[in-house]
Order: structure tokens, then sequence, then C-alpha cells
């Protein structure tokens, strides 16, 4: 495979996660494809049973079972697997022990639940298991069957236990298959194969989270990808505006003498009152700038490259994530 | 629909009035519920200092706060008992607390057990996962620790805030799933042994679990088998009832003295959240206030149609004139539009459950960082 200039060359294993309401499986399903762009194959991966890929593309439910969901400009595919933890626990069990049977009487016997719900390791171990199978895997010719992998995985306060599944499961298997299988598992996450990337919005929670969230994975040993802003809106004014507006002295007069310009009032009165409106508008969206612009400044602190995501007016369609997909191109992300 | 119907539709959409839910005494317990990053504790804690300067006696219990959101209220450890907020006017007052699910289970464990016991549970490795695990345990602690406040009397109105869980009906099929579990079939054989006197229990039993023993041992080592059996039997020596206690939650929840508030953003998935919730709400027959949304962009200067600004930006533009003014007005436009996609998002909860109050909350800029902050939120919500 000829290697892109982009910022993850050689990374095939994509994390992608965020707080809650930042966008994190819209951010993936875009991320996945644009990578897929130019005739690649990129997997996309779901963990927690949201059918979030299904509601992004606007698909029925995805089954447990990888399918061709999207076409990625310039001719790549993008498959999707939404992985259940007991499917993935008894194809564990029949690939490694040719166990189906038991896997059964398991499941009746609330093992399979136990497992898989309740300890929340296990659990781990099994999706995270999947996805680096899935980044592992070749084919006859011994090429990989994925250019990359890309996955939508637990909100960022999760994310480095739900990646660091040695650690999970230190506790509980010492030794023993799972704790093979954790060791495999680590060995495809904390490589430089695999970068986990945050989605936040130019927030003060979220931003400290995603700030939180680096800290605790390089505290692991796992590796920091990008940072990706999302539902960034475009200031239209320029600095100096801004700067008057911020301190509530934006004026109103010069306003209304243009939307008079522009035929949006009748009467005088009726300008001046829609002025005053849209300059408390105006003073509102200065504040955020201004806000959004400390925001920024916390996250370069991270050291970790930044790409900026357009809010997208009419919320997010079809058409919206390959915009999307086209803005992580150009900015280099993939 | 006409635009005529669509208005009249609106104004026919209850409103929901939350001080008349926390001043009514009968009202002992909310629950703020919905999807993660909508604003759940934040609206858990507005309401209970709001609850607090009406004169209740309010505790607010918080899952998992923010960090400034908690120091607003002068929570600064997770301590697991309900500290007093100082600063509240008024003759009520206000406590609130972080729940320790580990401390909260390890209480659990002691109140139940004997010293020896209750060692021989807290140093086991399966235990030690359960307790500190994030699936389940936390809503199965949340509930627990609910109960406890409620029993205690301390307090006449307990807001409760739930676990950021991947999704808000994990709350309510949690604590069910872990009181099944651990009052199942599988902990009864896994049990067997210890009660057959310690001898092999695979003789004992039959071969489905011959089956099954067989596979834990493969799946998870012999060891960790030996360690679920340890921490069975001493659990079930101390209190084999977790399922009546589940229950016991359940029946609480569907009291009428408890009110959830259903919390969302006006955004497709969060919109999507509180619509099952709601259901599900009424499924279970617990009694539904209402639906908060949070974060409404709203303009000011909304007399102005997206449309009419757009087309005036484009010939201010296309003229050369008011470089200001066109910049502006697209501004607004954008601002229009996002309220507009919100209202719609908004649309779809209302016309499948145009029965359930609403109220909103306009998108703040900053983070609510003190009590002020909070304040400030508990009059938006309580302003429709």
């Amino acid at each position: 495979m000829r290697a892109r200039d982009t910022d993850w060359d050689g990374v095939r294993l994509h994390v992608v996660t965020g707080k809650g309401g930042t966008g994190k499986t819209t951010v993936a399903a875009a991320l996945a494809l644009a990578l897929a762009s130019g005739g690649r194959k990129v997997l996309l991966v779901e963990v927690e049973g949201r059918q979030g890929i299904a509601q992004v593309f606007d698909l029925p439910p995805l089954p447990y079972e990888e399918r061709k969901i999207a076409i990625a400009p310039g001719g790549g595919d993008v498959y999707a697997l939404a992985i259940d933890p007991e499917e993935a626990m008894l194809e564990y069990l029949e690939m490694f022990y040719g166990m189906r049977r038991a896997g059964k009487a398991l499941t009746k016997m609330g093992v399979v639940d136990f497992a898989t719900t309740i300890a929340p390791g296990f659990r781990d171990v099994l999706v995270t298991g999947k996805t680096s199978e899935a980044v592992r895997r070749k084919d006859k010719t011994g090429r990989r069957i994925y250019d990359a992998v890309v996955l939508d995985a637990p909100p960022t306060g999760r994310v480095a236990r739900f990646l660091n599944v040695t650690n999970e499961v230190a506790g509980l298997a010492r030794v023993g298959p799972i704790k093979n299988h954790a060791d495999l598992v680590n060995g495809v996450v904390a490589s430089p194969e695999t970068a986990v990337h945050f989605v936040t919005l130019l927030e003060e929670m979220p931003v400290q989270e995603t700030l939180d969230g680096i800290g605790e994975l390089r505290e692991a040993g796992l590796p920091p990808g990008g940072i990706f802003t999302n539902m960034v809106r475009e200031s239209l004014l320029p600095a100096s505006v801004l700067d008057v507006a911020a301190k509530g002295r934006f004026d109103a007069a010069e306003l209304a003498l243009g939307l008079k310009a522009a035929g949006l009032a009748e009467g005088g009165a009726d300008a001046t009152a829609v002025a005053e409106a849209l300059a408390e508008e105006i003073a509102e969206h200065a504040h955020r700038t201004r806000l959004e612009r400390r925001e920024r400044r916390s996250l370069d602190t991270s050291g970790r490259p930044r790409y900026e995501l357009p809010l997208l007016a009419d919320g997010v369609d079809l058409a919206g994530l390959y915009e999307l997909a086209e803005s992580i191109h150009a900015q280099g992300a993939a | 629909m006409s635009e005529r119907e669509r208005s009249a539709r609106h104004r026919t959409v209850p409103v929901l009035d939350l001080d008349a839910i926390i001043d009514d005494p009968g009202t002992r317990i909310v629950v703020c519920c919905g999807s993660g990053g909508v604003g759940k504790t934040t609206t858990a804690a507005a309401l209970g200092l709001r609850a607090a300067e009406r004169g209740r006696s309010a505790v607010v219990l918080t899952v998992d706060p923010a960090r400034r959101l908690a120091q607003s209220m002068g929570l600064t450890e997770l301590d697991n008992t309900p500290r007093p907020v100082a600063g509240v006017k008024g003759e009520g007052r206000l406590h609130a607390m972080m729940l320790d699910m580990k401390r909260t289970f390890d209480e659990i464990i002691e109140a139940h057990a004997d010293p020896e016991r209750a060692r021989q549970i807290l140093t086991n490795p399966f235990y030690q996962s359960l307790s500190s695990s994030f699936s389940g345990t936390q809503e199965y602690m949340a509930m627990e620790k609910l109960g406890q406040l409620r029993r205690s009397g301390d307090w006449d109105l307990i807001i409760v805030d739930t676990p950021p869980s991947r999704s808000a009906l994990d709350f309510l099929d949690a604590p069910e799933r872990l009181g099944r579990f651990l009052d199942g079939r599988l902990i009864r054989l896994l049990m067997a042994p210890a009660k057959a006197g310690g001898r092999s229990a695979f003789k004992l039993l039959n071969a489905g679990f011959g089956i099954v023993a067989g596979a834990l041992t493969k799946l998870l080592g012999a060891q960790v088998l030996k360690d679920l059996q340890t921490f069975v039997s001493a659990l079930d020596a101390v209190f084999g009832g977790f399922r009546a206690r589940a229950e016991q939650t359940y029946k609480l929840l569907q009291a009428p003295g408890t009110a959830f508030v259903v919390v969302a953003a006006p955004e497709r998935d969060a919109m999507r959240e509180a619509s099952y919730f709601v259901e599900r709400l009424a499924e279970e027959r617990m009694p539904l206030a209402g639906l908060v949304v949070n974060r409404v962009h709203r303009a000011p200067a909304a007399v102005l149609s997206a449309a009419r600004s757009t087309a005036a930006a484009e010939d201010l533009e296309a003229r050369g004139e008011h470089e200001l003014t066109s910049a502006v007005l697209r501004l607004h436009a954008g601002r229009m539009q996002l309220a507009a996609r919100e209202h719609r998002e908004q649309e779809h909860f209302v016309s499948a459950h145009p029965t359930v109050p609403v109220a909103q909350v306009p998108a703040m800029s900053e983070d609510v960082h003190d009590l002020e902050g909070l304040r400030r939120v508990g009059e938006l919500l309580a302003a429709q």
C-alpha cells in the first residue's frame, strides 16, 4: 500500500472518543469515509449497542456482521460492524475452543449476560479483541483486509479504562486464556499502529475532559491521536468589531442605516428595534467567540494536532457527512 | 401541515411548571434522567438549589459531576456523605453529595456481614472488580443510595442525577440485571460446592452444569472460577435478596411522591433518547413530570427570518455597501437556521408525545461555576 501524505500514515486503528453530545459517532463516520477515499477499504466499528452508525448513515439497524454501507469519494468502501458483546463471546468460544454448544448453555445460565454486562473488563476485552482481530486480519496473500479500522469508542471518561484491557482484567485473571487474549489486544492498541482521537466542542467541559483524557491515555501508555473540534461556527465579523461588541459598545445606529439600505425597514422605529436586537445577538456572539478562543488555547497546550469541523446548519445527513469527510481530508487528518 | 395548524399546535404543548413540582410537599423524589452531555447534573443541582431557596429541605445526589459544577456546590471530594451547601438563601437548606459507588457497595457488605465474612468479600478480586466497575454497579448503587437517603428521613426532597450511561435506559435496567444475576441460577449453581461441604461440585450436578463449568474454566481460568465461587457463597450468606432490593427501588420510583424529569438538548440523538425514555417510563408506570430541553438557541431579532436576512445580505454584498450590516445579517441567518433546526428536532418529540409538559432553557455561553450560576439556571428553568 502506498502511503498517503497525512498526519496519521501508518496508523491502522483509529479510535474515536469524545464526551457525550460532541458528535463522536458522526466524526468517526466522517473519518472512515475520508480514510476510505481514493479506493481504500475501511471498517467502521461500534461497540456500545446504540446503533449509532445506522442512524448516521440512515440505515436499518446493523447486524453483528461486517457489511458494506457506503462508498467513499473517489471509490473506496466503508464497511460497518456493530459489535454485540454476547455474539463476540460466543464467536470467541467457538473460534478458540470449538464450543458453540457450550456457548448456548452459557447463555441460558446467564453467564454470557454476566460476563458481557456485569463485568466490564470481560466485555471490553471481547469488543476490543474483535476490533484488533479485524485490524490484523489478512487475506491469502498476506495483505491486510482493511487499510484502516475506525472504532467509535466509549466516551472520554471511560476510554482509557476501555482500552487498557490488560490492566482491566489483571485483577480478575492473572493467567489463563482471558489474560492471553488481553495481552494480544494490548499488542495492537498500545502500538504505533493505533491513534486515539478526541472529539470536542469549544466549550469548557468537553475541552477539560479532552485534556484529562489525553493525560489518562499517556499515563496508561496508550497513544493519543488528534483533536477534532466539532460544530465550529465560523465568525464573519472582523476582530475589531467583535472587540467593540464584547464590551457592549456596538453601534446599533450604523446597523439601522444598513438595514434601511437593504430594504429591511419600512419605518424608522422598526429598523432601530431590529438593529438593537441584532446588536444583542452580536454581543453574545462576541462573548462566545472570546470564550472559544480561550478553549482553543487550552487545547493547544496538549500539543496534539487539531482539526476543526464546521457546524452543519441543517444537521447531520448523508450529504453533511461527506462534507465533513472532505474537511477531514483537506486538513490532512486522512 | 399549514402554518396556522402548526402554530395552533404549538400553543397546546403543555408547559412544565417546575416550581409547582418542587413546591409541592408531596414531591419527595425528583429523578433527572437523559442521555450524556445534555446538562442533567446541572439541571439536578439547579433544581435542588431552587427548591431549598423556596423553603424545602433538599439533598442533591450527583453521580459524576464535572469538577467545576461540584465546586459550585462546595463539593471538593467524593466522600459519599451529604454535605451542607453554604450560601443558600432563605429558610430552606441544601445538602449535596457525590456518589462513591465502591464505598456504597462496601457499606452494604459491612452493614450486613460479620467482620470476618465482610473481610472475605471485600478482599475478593471478583468483588473488587464488580464494585469498581462502571457497568451496572453505578446505576445499582445510585438507586441504593437513593433508598438510603429516603429511609433516613433527613430531607423532604431528594433530587437525583442519573449515571452517565451509554443509554438513558441503562439506569432502569441495570439494577434489575445485577439483581437477577446475583440472585440467579448461575449463582446457585456456583454455590453448590460450598453447600455440599467442599466436595466436588461436578459429581453432584447434572451434565448441563458440567459443560458450563468446563467452559467457564477454559474461558476464565480455574482461579477466576474459584474466586467467583468464594465471592458468591460469601455474598449469599450476607443477604439473599439482591433482587428484592432492586424491586424495592422500583416501587420507590413508581410511588406518587416521585417525579421524573427527562433532560435533553435540542439535537436528534438526545431527543430520540428522551422519547424512548418517556415511553419506557410509561410502560413501567413511573411518574413523568415532563421534559427539560437545555441549550436552546434563540434569536432576539427573530422577527427577521433567515431567508429575508440572507437575501438582504446578498443584496448589500452585490452593491458593495454596508459590509458590517451584511456580515451581521449572515450571522443572524445562521442563528435563525440553527433555531429552526432545533425546533424541528423538538417537534418530533412533541408530535409523538403531545401531552408531555416541556420546559426550555436557553443556551448559555459559559458553564456554571458558582451558586449564582446555578441560581440563574434555576430561574431559567422556572421562567417558562
